[in-house]
């Protein structure tokens, strides 16, 4: 039988068939924060149920923690949830990387980079981004807190099989042309629902080039295609990822071997047949900027703001409304658009080579006149491997704010919010209305467009600008 | 947790697509580590002025719509972040059906018109989420309109909604057998695993989570 590699992790992992065409599908690991997981804890205790299997459990910090100072957490509300998660994972025995440790940072950051994450997994978290840790192969997918306390009580989930859909992603990249251009292209092309009840398989030439950090960054943004997760066959990229670097939770020696052997067969048959496909060429793909309130509201950063009736999969009353939140008028240059403050960092695009992308741009140059501008890294070990290279000093001198890890300005959960009318360049993965803060207005790119944007004061073609 | 079997109530709508899990309840309410408290916020930005005082704009502030129990909406409601938040706002602002319309990519692609997640933790809350064509949401679009307060009888065993306007109306709706039975039954998803015990035991034994795991 051909299959596809999502067919191929799924029937792996079937416990047992339900009835109606559901299915019991065994979880390899749940990543748990501080948001979704109090209520879930609760209803075990409740019910007098225990954490099935803590040792596949792991638990960190994200979308709460200050990240200007963490010893003290101001906001009192936050303190409790931060401290709820702390004595649940005492209570139920379960891993936490807490404040002030080497491995806190974002739940889908964290996951790879401690080997966590491996391919042919099935992985879920309370969390939509859960996507991101497909990059490795890993069947993932975010879930609601129902279901993260059904995963703790019995380390399953009831699922019914979702629809395949190849994206091909032909050719190559241009210089400064990034993963975030690719999905935030798709997205444009399909809309945020084009994905829904689908697994999003991303193959093709550009795809392999990429790096395990910019694959991350297209599965991360799965969801916002409506997807129930996107997948990446996992290859000697992958692999090397794995073997090298400090990853504590991944295999070494001969347990690596053995799973090598098996992670190779993870890939779709050549002649698996999906339910949709569709092709993007690379070629000619230019850095992308979102205009709206939607991720699908993009365009190139050599476009204008479109025309309320021109916008595929969205009706004129949904650009009215989004052009109206967002100041902008049809006609408008992209690149005419002025920023007050630059976001860069999230489980998108807050891992290393992120920074290193803003810190070349950064590198010589100051930020504009009165720009704000937050460097989050997406975790402790990014944050430390960012000053062991010395791009903190970079940020620094260019008058850049460098953070402590955490969620940050991602949804503005913590104190690093946008007041009413603001506007954002950010790196992150939402532009809905409020995300960033009541009023903010925020426009997604990759990071060195956000970092050109920071210094120029308004958006760029990072690949003319000098 | 409660069964759904039939439902009246009043209909209200919100006419935007893409309405993001954000808008149903912004993230300051997700602080709340509590399972309740939360219908006062739903649509909190929308529903509420900057002072606090309740937006007369917004439908649901209006008087024919203050005891609605149904809402319609647009194409891909509760895309966006998985949290279970937003739909417990939904249910405990009082909430129990929610449509919104499916719709034809330009490739003939079904679009869903509720997001996964979403829709998923509506059936974990006994929320009722009820996909209709677009033609079919237009109507019932008009008919709250030119009924404002009209009401609905959603029949879960039966398919049905019937809008019970002038003159009355009923719509057929599909649905998956076992959300169906889940929802019909108000089963607690874990017993209901928890009696798979031998299974996953039995799995258990034979999968390695070592090839992924130390
Ligand atoms: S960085 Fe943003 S998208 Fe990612 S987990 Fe945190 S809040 Fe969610």
């Amino acid at each position: 039988m051909k299959q596809t590699l999502y067919e191929k992790i799924w029937n792996r992992h079937v416990v047992t068939e339900l009835a109606d065409g559901w299915t019991l599908l065994f979880i390899d690991r749940q990543l748990v924060h501080e948001v979704t997981s109090p209520q879930a804890f609760d209803g075990l205790r409740l019910a007098r149920r225990k954490v099935r299997h803590p040792e596949l459990t792991f638990a960190t910090l994200d979308h709460n923690v200050p990240t200007d100072d963490q010893s003290v957490i101001r906001d009192p509300v936050a303190k409790a949830q931060i401290e709820a998660l702390r004595n649940n994972c005492k209570e139920f025995g379960v891993r936490l990387f807490d404040i002030g440790s080497k491995e806190l940072g974002v739940v889908h950051i964290v996951g790879p980079e401690l080997g966590i994450t491996l391919p042919g997994t099935t992985i879920v978290c309370g969390d939509s981004h859960t996507a991101t840790h497909g990059a490795f192969g890993a069947l993932a997918h975010g879930i609601g807190t129902s279901e993260v306390e059904h995963v703790l009580a019995t380390q399953t989930l009831r699922q019914k099989k979702s629809k395949t859909f190849r994206v091909e992603y032909a050719g190559r990249l241009q210089p400064h042309v990034t993963s975030k251009d690719m999905v935030l292209k798709l997205i444009g092309e399909i809309g945020t629902a084009g994905g829904t009840g689908c697994v999003l398989e991303y193959t093709g030439a550009a795809v392999r080039a990429l790096s395990m950090e910019a694959r991350m960054t297209i599965c991360n943004m799965s969801i916002e295609a409506g997807a129930r997760a996107g997948l990446i066959a996992p290859d000697e990229t992958t692999f090397n990822y794995i073997a090298t670097g400090d990853r504590p939770f991944a295999p070494c020696g001969a347990a690596l071997e053995k799973a090598l052997a098996y992670w190779k067969t993870l890939a779709s048959d050549p002649d698996a047949t999906f339910d949709r496909t569709l092709t993007i060429d690379c070629d000619k793909l230019a850095p992308q900027v979102t205009w709206g309130t939607s991720p699908g509201m993009v365009t190139d950063v050599t476009g204008v703001v479109p025309e309320f009736d021109q916008v595929r999969g969205y009706s004129r009353a949904d650009v009215e409304a989004a052009l109206a939140y967002m100041g902008l008028k049809p006609g408008m240059k992209i690149t005419d658009i002025k920023l007050d403050t630059v976001f860069i960092g999230s489980c998108t695009n807050g891992r290393i080579e992120d920074l290193r992308a803003a810190a070349a741009v950064f590198k010589g140059r100051k930020v504009a006149a009165g720009m704000r501008t937050l460097i989050v890294p997406g975790s402790a070990r990014v944050k430390a491997e960012a000053e062991a290279e010395g791009l903190d000093k970079i940020f620094k001198a260019a008058g850049a704010d460098w953070r402590y890890a955490g969620c940050s300005m991602c949804l503005a959960m913590n104190p690093d919010q946008l007041k009413p009318g603001e506007r954002c360049a950010a790196t992150s993965n939402r532009n809905f209305e409020g995300r960033q803060g009541k009023g903010g207005r925020t426009h997604l790119v990759g990071p060195a467009m956000a970092a050109a944007a920071a210094v120029a004061g308004h958006f760029v073609d990072i690949r003319t600008w000098k | 947790m409660n069964p759904f079997t039939t439902h009246k109530g009043i209909v209200v709508a919100v006419d935007r697509a893409n309405i993001d899990t954000d808008a149903i309840i912004p993230k300051q309410f997700l602080k709340l580590i509590g399972r309740t408290g939360f219908g006062q916020f739903l649509f909190n930005d929308w529903r509420y002025l900057d002072n606090g005082q309740p937006n007369p704009e917004f439908d649901l502030n209006k008087p024919a719509f203050k005891d609605a129990t149904i809402l319609v909406a647009r194409n891909n409601f509760g895309c966006g972040s998985s949290r279970e938040h937003a739909v417990w706002a939904v249910a405990q602002y009082g909430l129990r059906v929610v449509i919104a319309p499916w719709r034809k990519d330009a490739d003939g692609s079904r679009i869903p018109g509720f997001a996964d997640i979403f829709r998923n933790n509506c059936v974990k809350n006994g929320v009722l989420t009820i996909e209709l064509s677009e033609a079919e949401v237009d109507q019932l679009f008009g008919f709250i309109k030119a009924q404002p307060g009209v009401q609905m009888t959603v029949d879960l065993p039966k398919q049905t909604l019937v809008l019970h306007g002038k003159p009355e109306q009923v719509f057929k709706f599909e649905i998956d057998a076992g959300v169906k039975d889940y929802l019909l039954r108000g089963l607690d998803d874990i017993a209901l695993t928890l009696e798979k015990e031998a299974a996953i035991t039995a799995f258990e034994k034979k999968h390695d989570v070592q090839l992924a795991a130390r």
